[in-house]
């Protein structure tokens, strides 16, 4: 308990980086991957090979080399100049998205494919079809494994302290600069992720009953 | 018109043309191209050469157009295809409110009133997987209905239904032959035929075999292929 109360600052500071981290990746790689799914099943191959190109060459591309690229080599590209900050969001958003795309588009796949046609046959776009019929429907099967991407993302946010960001995955270093047993300083670093890790897991259970839909 | 699945030769130089509140019933065993060939109307399936036009108007592609032409032909699918998520009332609403942006009251009142006339009025809050096959077909006509469709089209509309339900959906598709309805009817009942059509189109192996009455084509088939269907269907 010592080691925790007697550098709270460094474990203030560090989570509070950590939930920046995963809260703007969050919003970012949800959004870009919900985008990607609607280019993955879009009437028009053009954008359908589109978001299989993504996700192919994104998905599970080591996240330290997705991170190295963003924190080191994106700068040398002189477009925009980015912040290591800024580069940790974007690489942890490039990263998530090509997951979240799936499991969007895996949702997608499990509303049969007639009612999809009858939204058609009705006169229905293709935006309208997706939005009053197939996402509400596809919704409710996205919530376990998007809740379980969402997890991982949180801890993949300790990624960053290698790309000079300190966040919870930089607390260890501290620590033993400080000359506090660090051993114990990382078990409470994994306590407290535990923790945060409940709430995603309540939501996920709140969410599901919320939107269940009697077949 | 053609229609192709890969090399599969689906539909053979289909010609064909169906006049203002004519009932057409296609009949021919499975794997004939029937199916096909009433979901190629609106394009739910795509055709490789020809033209296919409703009301003088070339079917568009992909689009906003497809989508305008969609909404004025009716159809109505062997699985229902109910929205699974709606209420059977929401369901019928549906398409006037985000298609034809009726007001929300009229919308209403018209969907409540084409329940009454397929006699599920009082199922109209329920969930689709509330309702019996029976009920579900007729909300889902009455879905069709109400975007006030110009064409019917019923691709095998009693093939999934429990035998003692089959007269309900057919007795609500004869009234509406008798009110004028142009229709296209993929089937399998014979009954239905003989009573409601005024035209029946036999299909085999993608191509139109036959094109009569059903009084002829009943009594009096003219191919091989029609009297071999009939022998097999009607001797029981």
């Amino acid at each position: 308990m010592d080691v925790l109360l007697d550098n709270s600052d460094l474990y203030v500071r560090g989570f509070v980086t950590t939930l920046q981290l995963f809260a703007l990746s969050a919003v970012g790689s949800l959004v870009l991957g919900a985008f990607l799914a609607m280019l993955r099943v879009s009437p028009v191959p053009v954008f359908r090979s589109a978001g299989s190109l993504y996700v192919t060459v994104v998905r599970n591309t080591p996240l330290t080399l997705v991170f190295l690229f963003f924190a080191f080599a994106w700068n040398l590209l002189e477009i925009v100049r980015i912040s290591f900050f800024t580069a940790a969001v974007t690489a942890l958003t490039v990263y998530t998205a090509a997951f979240v795309c799936e499991v969007f588009r895996s949702g997608i796949n499990t509303v049969p494919v007639g009612q999809a046609e009858a939204a058609r046959a009705i006169g229905l776009t293709f935006g309208q079809t997706l939005g009053q019929i197939i996402l509400p429907q596809a919704t409710r099967s996205v919530f376990p494994p998007m809740v379980s991407t969402l997890i991982a993302l949180l801890k993949n946010t300790t990624i960053a302290a290698g790309f000079s960001v300190f966040e919870a995955g930089g607390i260890r270093q501290n620590l033993s600069e400080r000359g506090e047993p660090v051993l114990e300083g990382l078990l409470w670093v994994a306590a407290i992720f535990v923790l945060l890790v409940i709430p995603l897991t309540l939501l996920q259970r709140a969410l599901e009953k919320r939107w269940s839909v009697a077949r | 018109m053609d229609k192709f699945f890969g090399p599969l030769h689906v539909l053979k130089d289909i010609n064909l043309e169906v006049p203002r509140g004519q009932v057409v019933v296609v009949l021919g065993p499975s794997g004939s191209g029937k199916s096909t060939l009433c979901r190629t109307i609106n394009r739910l399936e795509p055709i490789n050469s020809g033209v296919i036009a409703i009301d003088g108007k070339d079917l568009p592609a992909e689009g906003k157009a497809l989508a305008g032409l969609r909404a004025d032909v009716g159809m109505v699918f062997q699985q229902f295809n109910l929205f699974a998520h709606k209420t059977i009332l929401e369901n019928v609403t549906l398409g006037p409110l985000k298609v034809r942006r009726t007001e929300k009251a009229e919308a209403e009142q018209r969907a409540r009133q084409l329940l009454e006339r397929v006699g599920i009025a009082n199922q109209a809050d329920k969930y689709p997987a509330q309702l019996s096959g029976g009920q579900q077909q007729r909300a889902a006509i009455a879905r069709a209905l109400a975007m006030k469709p110009k064409v019917m089209l019923f691709d095998e509309p009693t093939s999934a239904l429990d035998p003692e339900m089959v007269q309900e959906v057919l007795d609500t598709m004869t009234d509406l032959a008798k009110e004028g309805m142009t229709m296209l009817v993929v089937t399998h009942e014979m009954g239905f035929a003989r009573k409601a059509a005024d035209r029946v189109i036999f299909m085999a192996d993608g191509e139109v075999v036959e094109d009569s009455t059903p009084e002829d084509f009943f009594k009096a088939p003219k191919s091989d292929r029609a009297r071999d269907f009939l022998g097999k269907i009607l001797t029981h």
